[in-house]
């Protein structure tokens, strides 16, 4: 396997409230290799935003802290790095891609501007001149159609689906070795949605950047990442190919999410709900935090008394009863009415 | 009442223009046309999805149907007799059967009231007789809460149980047709599950209808019997689900169906989608003709002459000149 480019490892982040600490990043650990894409997934508080808002030091400190862990770029920690350094590698080497453009663009500047800014930042010797030229042949490269009179133009002259490329082409402006997209097509509609995962993509092959993908959807996932990390209150409680993530799970949470999913092809005939409610960060079950809903945990003590670990490895989930979890497969599929064999759905 | 065809609902040709106001005099200079031309029928205890991107009238055309939106031409025939020129006094005694879900759990309930009082308002405005604390413990255990939940408020809820109680009081008053506007957006996917499973439980249990519009595909896939997909105010497609995405005829309904993420990655390399260019034209200025002419790769001269109409098509409703079947990859690539 070659060597990580970016590689959180045990990160845990805590925030101080009124009502308590909350514990939203509770020992998270993934890595990504040049070239390679990861989705994090995770329903809303399962922290899956936090981790890399954190790694990045994009959280407010205080409340925020960091408790301990490391964020590995090439091999240096960026935890406690003075934040003029830190600025320096995010937006060079690491591009981020954020859910919602309108807020993530200045409104004042025009577009090109700031694409030109992020350039002329990093590059002390480029001219305006040539920082221009680039910025219209980043906009090209996005499928920003008339890029030349678009590098002239404000955000609010913009359609959501635009302003996304225009963030996709500011993120890869320096060529990053990683691309952070957190939520990139969650506010466009469904063909608008399509066109920029292309771009993304793309954009991630021609660089030959890591991709991390920050999602709640599934089928984004789907599309797009070669492997994936699953978190739930805060932990990371599955990762692995994205071929095994959706077809042979192992861990109850996500064969959970799998049996609630609707699918466009109508395959699913019964959805199986998880029950229950995510657990409150500032007062998570004990044991394993996804007990109370798991359909695996016939009142065993285990599941109460001990946190599970997850195991190193490719390929690995954190739960007591993993062994269990192809008969479990099988029982749900069939339930759902979906095809399932030799513990895979599908 | 009468009712023809054994229809619940039948809307023709409903149009609703906002118009543009303008200057001092705020003189009328143009109109939105929001939902321009949308015809369908709805029988009892069916559901009927209706999709479409953002500013379609998908939405526009459920409140103009319960004349939330004053509509501005068509007709409304609810149980067999026109609602459309009906009074607020006239419309009152219906509102009981038509009720309405909205998206957003937390902007939908009132935080001063109690969840008993949320769901038994409805009952008091309606003057119905009886003792309305046994109909909202009824109305929690319809929906999955526990009656104990009645003397909480809002905030002491999760979206999903926030949801539940927006459906506990819909159901209040016994209505014939809920109206379902983006009622899973906002949730999670577990809870998404719990919800969509707990309204097709209501609806077989209670025998009514729904509208139930969203801009998830699959989702309405799964709760729906008949669909329609909805372009720029108009329907461009309409028939049963099995109809609609296993052999959608209209090239939008193709592209729409093509775009949607799959969640499965075996063959995604090889799925084909029908990437449509530029963005959905402005409502208040719509093409001539067809509306979709300006993306459509299969336009031709008269898509710019003469607006296609919804007719059979196929087996089912598709408004275009040139529809044609297509059999979309949405399963397993292989």
């Amino acid at each position: 396997m070659a060597d990580s480019v970016l590689e959180i490892k045990d990160l845990v982040v805590e925030f101080d409230t009124t009502d308590g600490v909350v514990h939203a990043v509770d020992g998270v650990s993934y890595e990504v290799a040049p070239g390679e894409t990861l989705g994090v997934v995770g329903e809303s508080g399962s922290g899956k935003s936090v981790t890399v808002m954190s790694a990045l030091g994009l959280i407010q400190m205080p409340p925020g802290r960091i408790v301990r862990g490391e964020v590995l770029y090439n091999g240096r920690n960026l935890i406690g790095l003075p934040i003029d350094e830190l600025r320096k590698i995010r937006n060079k080497e690491i591009g981020m891609v954020f859910q919602d453009p309108m807020t993530s663009l200045n409104p004042v500047f025009t577009v090109g501007d700031q694409i030109a800014e992020a350039i002329l930042e990093h590059n002390a010797s480029a001219t305006e001149l040539e920082a221009r030229k680039r910025t219209i042949g980043l906009l090209e490269r996005v499928g920003v159609p008339n890029a030349e009179r678009r590098f002239d133009q404000y955000p609010h002259e913009y359609s959501g689906g635009m302003r996304q490329r225009a963030m996709i082409a500011m993120a890869i402006a320096n060529d990053p070795a990683v691309i952070i997209a957190d939520e990139p097509t969650t506010a466009l509609d469904v063909t608008i949605q399509a066109q920029v995962l292309d771009v993304l993509k793309d954009a991630t092959r021609e660089t030959h950047a890591a991709l991390i993908l920050i999602t709640h959807d599934l089928g984004v996932v789907a599309e797009l990442v070669d492997k994936v990390a699953v978190m739930y209150a805060g932990k990371v409680v599955e990762r692995g190919s994205v071929e095994e993530i959706f077809h042979a799970p192992r861990h109850p949470y996500t064969l959970g999410l799998m049996m609630s999913l609707p699918r466009l092809s109508g395959e699913i005939k019964k959805l199986l709900p998880i029950a229950g409610n995510p657990p409150s960060l500032l007062n998570r079950p004990a044991g394993c935090s996804f007990h109370p809903r798991c359909r695996l945990y016939h009142g065993r003590e285990i599941c109460r008394t001990d946190v599970p670990e997850l195991p190193g490895g490719t390929t690995a989930a954190a739960c007591h009863f993993t062994s269990e979890m192809a008969a479990e497969l099988e029982r749900e599929a069939a339930e759902a009415g979906i095809a399932a064999e030799g513990g895979r759905i599908g | 009442m009468a009712e023809q065809n054994g229809n619940l609902l039948e809307v023709s040709d409903l149009k609703v223009h906002f118009p543009i106001k303008e200057g001092l005099f705020r003189r009328t200079v143009g109109h939105v046309y929001a939902v321009d031309g949308v015809s369908f029928q709805l029988a009892p205890g069916e559901t009927l999805g209706l999709v479409g991107e953002s500013g379609c009238g998908k939405s526009t055309t459920a409140r103009a149907v319960m004349r939330l939106i004053e509509p501005t031409a068509g007709s409304i025939k609810f149980q067999g007799s026109e609602i459309s020129g009906l009074s607020r006094s006239e419309m009152r005694p219906l509102r009981r059967e038509m009720q309405i879900v909205f998206q957003d759990p937390y902007a939908s309930l009132n935080p001063r009231m109690t969840v008993r009082e949320i769901i038994g308002e409805p009952l008091k405005i309606h003057g119905v007789d009886g003792d309305s604390d046994e109909k909202v413990a009824e109305l929690l255990r319809l929906v999955q809460l526990s009656p104990e939940h009645g003397n909480r408020f809002p905030h002491e809820f999760s979206g999903g149980q926030r949801q539940r109680i927006g459906v506990a009081r819909a159901l209040a008053l016994d209505p014939e047709l809920l109206l379902l506007d983006e009622p899973v957006s906002a949730l999670d996917v577990s809870i998404q599950a719990q919800v969509i499973n707990l309204l097709m439980e209501i609806q077989d249990r209670l025998g009514l209808a729904f509208l139930f519009i969203a801009h998830d595909l699959s989702v309405v896939r799964h709760i729906s019997h008949r669909v329609g997909v909805m372009y720029l105010g108009k329907l461009a497609e309409l028939g049963t689900r099995e109809e609609v995405f296993t052999a959608p005829s209209h090239p939008y309904t193709q592209a729409l169906l093509s775009a949607v993420p799959i969640p499965e990655p075996i063959g995604r390399e090889q799925r084909e989608r029908i990437v449509l260019t530029g963005d959905v034209p402005n409502p208040a200025d719509p093409p001539s003709g067809c509306v979709f002419r300006t993306r459509c790769w299969k336009a031709q001269d008269i898509c710019t002459e003469q607006p296609p109409a919804l007719t059979e098509q196929f087996g089912h409703m598709v408004a275009c000149h040139f529809a044609e079947p297509l059999t979309i990859k949405t399963a397993v690539g292989s």
